[in-house]
């Protein structure tokens, strides 16, 4: 007989906000001592806000072990002692009402959410884009399965006889708590910054890579097959590790539009690239306008290792996202290449962190941002060079594309270089769409509109020719209706 | 004039930059397959003719008309001169970084002939490359970014070729061109005005026009044509140079 103990689905007044701590001696028989289906209805009629409690009982929802637990608790604690950054958009961020949110998503099915609760526009999105109307039911939230489910599977066969590991984060977790536990939080601690510390405390899904030494995967590993509902989202934590010799491409994310309504998306990126290893990880992201977007992506490159971030934002109405690679080792790569399309109402904040700690380390940053009709895209940039990384190269480009006199950009690039021997290239460029080009293309029978089209097209140039063809022909078609202003 | 059967008639043209006249009213008819030169010194207003004739958003047409195949094109927008058969080979041809050749041309020749014109655009394409001897890949570079004067203007050229126009204003294609290119390029102008073609090729060297023989010869000074003649007013300007006519001229000017 389960002991029933009542909790109340109400968010707990400031006052109530912090019970004690759990006994965290739980053992095998929570079940019993709390009983899974109190749990349950702990989250049934949905809870809002975080605190220790949600943060316990999520973790005895996902029956995790004794040290994920306590990882969960003390990033808490961390969350709730850290200040809201003081740089970025402070106003929209000191917007953002943390007991306002859920902060653990329960199965769809029990959501009771229709077709006809999708907003319209969002609709009309799928409708141009020509997403099939399986996928459309799933990226709307409305269904939990995508037949993709399949495909996923018979790829996950081949890849474990090769001894690749390729799974949500969830699952990882208990399948190969070896390799999770030695690497999870290495990279980002849950002190970073007070977005890492809630993603530590109430992560859910992401997923799991873990490549063997000499191994090359071949193909591109796509989330997109195997999310479900759960792992779409608010708290993804990711871990990627390409061990000694090893190379592995990750694709996130999809032009499509991702509707919630769950508005804070505070996701957590880890990358580990041993020696001689090469990692590259692709985003292309698209949220919807009600969405905080607010990403904490690192990676660590070891000896003559390579990352690279190819990484696209789109839509959102605060994105700030900073991709950054640590050259720990001698001989390390790191690149960087990020595209930002801010339209109306929205705010994208991006840019690449380079630390150079190791001599002969190279890094590129290429940062393209456009703007129409009132958005706002900054980029922000930080490399810093450490005096023992002699003989290093540094290249940034930043070009910024105003595409109207409504829109905004920013660029607030910094460098710190503490090592004389080293070459630095620095390059930053604000253009309008030159009356000149738009004349040009207008005179071979393009309408004023296919010119401009073209022109931002050409200028994200860079940036497409490295995604896969059908990401890049979707990328277009979604800077055409961007730039036609049909998306809401 | 008869403004219905000509297929090109430029009508008491006056352009203007900021308020400042630049063409003072030029009267041209351009019939099917006839080959006009204008020839001119430099500041004499001649780009600026075939710019504002194209719709350049910099010259406003403050006065006079131009009509293509009988209807008055004047105000529309470039794009739609472009369809109906207006081509413009610049003088200074714009980069346009990341876009290349390829889906450049074929963008175009999808909005002049529309889809079917598809299927063989690659054919189509890797013919009028070899025809103009452009290195094959030229289709892949960015369109004008990095290229020479003389890899510019073959391309203004390639893109008359894909594009068929009906009437042709070639904005001094022959500068930047050694002889070789020029024989390459004019044998390309040639061979793309047939019959039904009417070209206005601007120049202030008679050199080109060795190559395009012209029919008729106008001579452009100070906003206006100051004189027309047969291919032999070319020769004529290139031995005794423009020096004659801007005295002519002047001496008009003070006369008035």
């Amino acid at each position: 007989m389960v002991e029933s103990r009542k909790f109340s689905p109400v968010a707990p007044s400031p006052a109530e906000a912090r019970p004690e701590k759990p006994d965290l001696e739980i053992g095998d028989d929570y079940a019993t001592k709390f009983g899974f289906r109190d749990a349950e209805n702990y989250f049934h009629k949905g809870k809002k806000g975080v605190s220790h409690e949600v943060v316990e009982m999520m973790s005895i929802m996902k029956k995790e072990p004794a040290w994920m637990r306590k990882f969960r608790h003390d990033s808490f604690d961390v969350f709730e002692s850290k200040s809201m950054p003081k740089w970025g958009d402070t106003d929209l961020l000191n917007s953002i009402d943390f007991d306002d949110i859920y902060y653990y998503v329960k199965p769809i099915a029990e959501q009771g959410k229709s077709w006809d609760d999708v907003p319209d526009n969002i609709k009309n999105t799928f409708e141009r884009l020509g997403i099939p109307e399986a996928e459309r039911k799933f990226l709307a939230g409305v269904s939990a399965q995508y037949e993709s489910e399949v495909v996923y599977h018979s790829m996950r066969d081949d890849l474990t006889k090769k001894g690749i590991v390729f799974m949500d984060m969830d699952t990882a977790l208990r399948e190969r708590p070896d390799i999770v536990q030695k690497y999870l939080a290495t990279v980002i601690p849950a002190a970073d910054n007070k977005f890492a510390a809630l993603n530590s405390a109430v992560w859910s899904g992401g997923s799991f890579i873990y490549v063997p030494p000499g191994l090359d995967v071949g193909i591109p590993l796509q989330a997109y097959f195997r999310i479900n509902t759960e792992n779409m989202g608010q708290f993804e934590r990711t871990l990627i590790i390409a061990d000694k010799g090893s190379r592995v491409h990750y694709i996130e994310g999809c032009t499509a539009p991702v509707y919630t309504t769950n508005s804070l998306h505070s996701a957590v990126v880890e990358l580990v690239a041993l020696e001689d290893a090469y990692i590259r990880y692709t985003t292309i992201q698209n949220w919807a306008n009600n969405i905080f977007n607010l990403v904490t992506k690192r990676a660590v490159a070891h000896k003559n290792a390579t990352v690279e971030w190819v990484d696209g934002n789109i839509g959102s109405k605060l994105t700030m996202k900073f991709p950054c690679v640590y050259l720990m080792g001698e001989g390390a790569k790191g690149e960087i290449l990020s595209v930002a399309f801010a339209g109306n109402g929205q705010h994208q904040d991006a840019g690449a962190k380079v630390i150079h700690a190791a001599p002969n380390t190279s890094s590129r940053i290429t940062s393209k941002s456009i703007s129409k009709n009132g958005g706002r895209a900054s980029y922000r940039g930080m490399v810093k060079v450490y005096p023992k990384a002699t003989g290093c190269k540094v290249s940034v480009e930043c070009d910024a594309l105003l595409i109207d006199k409504d829109s905004r950009s920013d660029t607030y690039p910094t460098m710190e270089i503490n090592q004389d021997n080293v070459q630095i290239e620095h390059e930053a460029r604000v253009s309008k769409v030159s009356e000149e080009q738009i004349f040009y293309l207008m005179s071979r029978g393009l309408s004023e509109d296919e010119a401009r089209l073209l022109i931002v097209n050409g200028f994200i140039e860079p940036f497409t020719k490295e995604l896969p063809m059908e990401y890049a022909v979707e990328l277009n078609r979604l800077i055409e209706l961007e730039m036609e202003g049909s998306i809401g | 004039m008869k403004k219905n059967d000509a297929l090109f008639v430029i009508d008491d043209l006056h352009v203007s930059i900021d308020d400042k006249e630049i063409v003072k009213g030029v009267n041209l008819t351009v019939g099917r397959g006839e080959k006009h030169a204008i020839m001119g010194p430099n500041g004499s207003g001649k780009s600026t003719l075939t710019n504002a004739i194209m719709g350049h958003p910099s010259y406003a047409i403050t006065a006079g008309r131009v009509f293509l195949n009988g209807e008055d094109i004047t105000d529309l927008p470039t794009d739609e001169k472009a369809r109906r058969g207006l081509f413009l080979a610049f003088q200074y041809p714009v980069a346009v970084p990341g876009v290349t050749v390829s889906n450049f041309l074929r963008s175009a020749v999808k909005a002049r002939f529309g889809e079917e014109r598809a299927t063989s655009f690659r054919k189509d394409l890797k013919a009028k490359f070899k025809e103009l001897e452009i290195d094959e890949i030229f289709a892949t570079r960015y369109l004008n970014e990095g290229f020479s004067g003389g890899e510019k203007k073959r391309l203004e050229i390639l893109q008359m070729a894909m594009l068929e126009p009906s009437v042709a204003l070639l904005d001094e294609t022959d500068s930047g061109l050694d002889i070789d290119a020029l024989k390459v390029v004019s044998a390309g102008v040639n061979r793309y005005s047939g019959q039904d073609v009417g070209l206005l090729l601007v120049t202030h060297y008679q050199r080109i026009l060795n190559y395009i023989k012209p029919d008729f010869v106008h001579v452009f000074m100070d906003g206006k044509i100051a004189r027309s003649g047969g291919f032999e007013l070319a020769h004529e300007l290139d031995a005794k140079g423009y020096g004659d006519e801007i005295a002519a001229g002047a001496k008009a000017a003070a006369a008035n």
